[in-house]
């Protein structure tokens, strides 16, 4: 049922911020075929009528009292950081040049 | 007594007693770590400095006169999966490479107030995502009973830990099987708490509606006074259940299985297990029935698309999870050379600091997320784990318990599936039908397998919040062993 490309594999691969070298698009792209296939499995099942799950508890949302409490000091959250300037977390340009 | 071979009730009772101190127990696993980790290989880290000086603080209070907790003073191994302040946390993982949490998992937390003594990090799958603990970025644990074979994974460096006599108590985590399986082939004891029974505040999440802290140590006991002191609500994570916990030491200590009801899992042995697996597990049937528990089969109909089902989900949820690893804000960054845009610093940084199976789930889970896909993959999987859990739910109405193998076959050898996802994902079978349902269940050693003279688990499956039931029927079955071989199974084990 699934067939993927070495195109499905870049493509998969941007949108998960991977970046993948060229010269290995189609090992992945047989693995992942092969992987794919066999969960696939899950079309088999009669499920048309049955409730989604998506966690084994009920989820609520859990509010605490708003009320101010310590938190991490600003050295400590900035110490395993790849880069700072000025007391700030220094990231690559997210705008392009033009 | 045998500072590195004694269980962990019995040094902390000597520990309390004043026959032994902490520091000398403490002492005497950090030179075992020293004489044979570089061959087994369980830990990433180990904090020798950090582990005397908490073992001095145990032995102090107890010269004080403080009362001391049951496991007090007594090492531990922590899967590296949990944040410990000041120590490297890195799951497994390059991506996380000398990165230093600046605060504590509850759990680690707990641990700390128990006096319990956290000896460093162990090797694991890198963010749990595999069964043979060969997917670490820092190279395979080996396995104790066989140097050349798997000890299990996620948790294998945990489990190895305890085979090793490197540590007589051990956390691990659970998403699929990450604390049975690893059991199993070391012939250890691990359990999977219900879902929500001990808080994931500091765990790095794998797949959040799956992932489950849990204990690990050589006996029933041992791993039911660390259940104890791990479990709890706790308000930092929205899915910890705020109910009293089972009493799960009592249970080990009541190891009484006359009128249980116990269930054989149709589904999960049979075709696909190894001749000495299936062995061993009859063997295990027919104790529990000396014992007094009635066993019955049951069936589980739809347990045979729960690996198909959790190989969607799970995939899934980390591809999400994963996604904070983007070199920003901690651990790695890679391309940062003032050209690059903040996109492709990520992708160069994700490239080289996933390993490929981790990178192969991620792309699966954005595959099955993705529009077009989701219903035929990531939603018909969900629905399927409804009708996984309706298929317990119907068990449970008939027994107390559920039994299977825990894995369908014993240690690996290293390397040996490493390149074929499809065959290491069918280590899972029997283990992932509780996590998807968010059940609780043990693995414990029932024997060598005869073909190959390596260790067997049996798993107990219980409902939620019937984590006692475990701690009951598996401390029968091992008293019923131990009266049959003169010791635990683990005594079994080569020198190393």
């Amino acid at each position: 049922m699934t067939n993927i490309s070495r195109a499905d594999v870049a493509h998969l691969a941007r949108l998960a911020r991977l970046a993948i070298p060229e010269d290995q698009l189609d090992h992945y792209a047989e693995q992942l075929d092969v992987i794919l296939q066999s969960v696939a499995r899950v079309g088999e099942v009669a499920a048309a009528d049955v409730p989604a799950m998506s966690h084994p508890v009920p989820l609520l949302n859990v509010f605490r009292d708003d009320v101010a409490r310590p938190g991490l000091d600003r050295e400590a959250a900035m110490a395993a950081a790849p880069a700072i300037e000025d007391d700030r977390f220094r990231v690559p340009r997210i705008l392009d040049e033009e | 007594m045998s500072l590195i071979r004694d269980n962990a009730s019995v040094l902390a009772s000597a520990i309390a007693e004043g026959e032994v101190s902490s520091e000398e127990v403490t002492r005497a696993h950090l030179d075992r770590i020293a004489a044979v980790d570089e061959r087994v290989h369980a830990f990433l880290h180990v904090d020798s400095d950090g582990a005397i000086a908490a073992a001095k603080r145990v032995d102090a209070k107890r010269a004080a006169g403080e009362k001391l907790g049951p496991l007090a003073g007594v090492p531990l191994a922590l899967k590296d999966v949990l944040a410990m302040k000041g120590q490297p946390t890195t799951a497994g993982s390059k991506i996380l490479e000398g990165w230093i949490p600046p605060y504590d998992a509850a759990v680690v937390e707990r641990l700390r107030a128990a006096d319990i003594i956290i000896l460093g990090k162990t090797n694991m799958d890198e963010f749990a995502m595999g069964s043979s603990t060969e997917h670490s970025a820092y190279g395979p644990t080996h396995n104790p009973w066989d140097l050349d074979r798997i000890p299990g994974g996620s948790g294998g460096g945990s489990a190895a830990a305890l085979a090793a006599f490197e540590a007589p108590l051990a956390i691990g985590t659970d998403t699929g099987g990450s604390i049975r399986q690893p059991a199993a082939v070391t012939a250890t004891v691990g359990v999977k708490p219900t879902y929500g029974a001990v808080p994931r505040y500091g765990l790095i999440a794998l797949a959040s509606s799956l992932d489950q802290v849990g204990p690990c140590a050589r006996n029933v006991l041992d791993t039911a006074l660390l259940h104890a002191a791990i479990a709890g609500h706790d308000a930092r994570d929205s899915t910890s259940i705020n109910a009293p916990v089972p009493d799960v030491v009592a249970a080990a200590l009541n190891a009484d299985v006359r009128g249980m009801k116990v269930g054989l899992v149709r589904e999960l042995s049979g075709a696909g297990y190894q001749a000495g697996v299936q062995q061993r597990f009859d063997e295990a049937v027919a104790i529990l029935t000396e014992l007094g528990a009635e066993v019955i089969e049951v069936s589980c109909p739809h347990f045979e698309y729960a690996l198909a089902a959790y190989y969607l989900i799970l995939p899934s949820e980390c591809s999400s999870n994963l996604a904070r690893f983007d070199g920003m804000r901690y651990g790695l960054r890679v391309g940062d050379d003032g050209s690059r845009s903040v996109e492709e610093v990520m992708a160069l940084t994700r490239e080289a600091g996933f390993g490929p199976e981790v990178k192969r789930r991620i792309m699966i889970g954005t595959y099955a997320l993705s529009s077009g896909y989701y219903d035929a993959y990531y939603g018909q999987a969900q629905k399927v784990r409804t009708l996984i859990t309706r298929d317990f739910t119907e068990a449970f109405e008939k027994v107390d318990v559920l039994i299977s193998p825990t894995a369908p076959t014993t240690a690996f050898k290293i390397g040996e599936k490493v390149d074929d996802p499809v065959a290491m994902y069918l280590n899972d079978i029997a283990t992932i039908p509780v996590n998807l349902a968010g059940n609780c269940a043990m693995s414990l050693p029932i024997g060598l397998a005869p073909e190959d003279g390596l260790p067997v688990g049996l798993q107990i499956m219980a409902p939620p919040m019937g984590d006692d039931r475990l701690y009951r029927a598996g401390a029968a079955v091992e008293a019923a062993l131990v009266d049959r071989w003169g010791h635990l199974l683990i005594e079994e084990a080569p020198a190393l």
